[in-house]
């Protein structure tokens, strides 16, 4: 290390600074392959000390209800990132192989399934919402939906509580 | 590597601080870091976190993540985020002399 300077004490900057930062996640799919990028952003911008926020929507519910949030699935069909044939995708099984594929990638990764991964977020402390109108749509009750969800909200009240975040839709 | 004085001692780190050797660490530079980082006094509950950090390191080879002191170390997130506010991965990793976790989850 002879290049190496003596540098007055360094230490690395938190950031910890009063910041009024917010980020906000809308969930609109229900495939496997669609719910996890939420999660994982979710999950690093807590880490980060950020404001976090979800919204469920549409298909999105399917992360959060209670019967399906378990077994979400991942369909090759119509997706070119798979390089597969095209022809090949809608057979039958494939999309159950490719879902169990995916799901055992996830969990050589040590990348917790749907359900835990919500129960670690919300113990980052993030918020979770369920939009009113799909609840209205899917006729979901409160025992029907994941029990750590924040509310059901109405699209202006969601608007109103991340104002000033980043937001986006997936 | 810079290399930085901390309680005296010269100290290998990374541009963001963080130390590099493991071996330049030890429990009373701990109690350095986490002054100068603002976490304070460190009590028992604080040492369990780093204990598990730097032996975890041992075996893996990385830092773990959040999830991984949760789920493996035995100690919940909600504790993490009360012990080593706001940044909870970033600042255990600091005070328990470990690079700060590379993984997302």
């Amino acid at each position: 290390m002879t290049t190496s300077e003596t540098a007055p004490t360094m230490v690395p900057d938190f950031g910890d600074e009063e910041s009024d930062r917010k980020i906000a996640f809308v969930c609109s799919k229900g495939s496997l392959d669609m719910a996890y990028p939420a999660l994982v952003m979710a999950s690093g911008a807590l880490e980060q000390g950020i404001e976090t926020h979800i919204f469920f929507t549409f298909w999105g519910m399917d992360m959060i209800n209670k019967k399906t949030m378990g077994n979400l699935h991942f369909s090759p069909v119509g997706n070119p990132a798979t390089h597969m044939p095209a022809a090949l995708a809608p057979l039958p099984g494939m999309q159950a192989m490719a879902t169990k594929q995916m799901k055992k990638t996830l969990e050589d990764l040590k990348i917790p399934d749907v359900p835990s991964f919500l129960e670690h977020l919300s113990d980052m402390g993030c918020k979770m919402w369920a939009c009113q109108m799909s609840v209205d749509m899917f006729s979901l009750t409160e025992d029907a939906m994941y029990d750590r969800l924040d509310g059901i909200l109405n699209v202006a009240d969601f608007i109103e509580i991340i104002d000033g975040a980043q937001t986006m839709l997936i | 590597m810079p290399v930085t004085t901390i309680a005296d001692r010269e100290i290998h780190v990374d541009d963001d601080g963080f130390l590099t050797e493991f071996d330049e660490w030890d429990e009373d530079l701990a109690k350095t870091l986490a002054t100068a980082i603002g976490i304070g006094d460190l009590t028992e509950d604080h040492w369990k976190v780093i204990t598990f950090l730097r032996s975890d390191f041992q075996e893996q080879g990385e830092t773990p993540t959040l999830r991984r002191v949760s789920v493996v170390g035995g100690i919940p997130t909600k504790s993490l985020f009360q012990l080593f506010p706001k940044k909870p991965a970033r600042k255990m990793s600091y005070v328990a002399g470990l690079q700060k976790p590379k993984g997302c989850i």
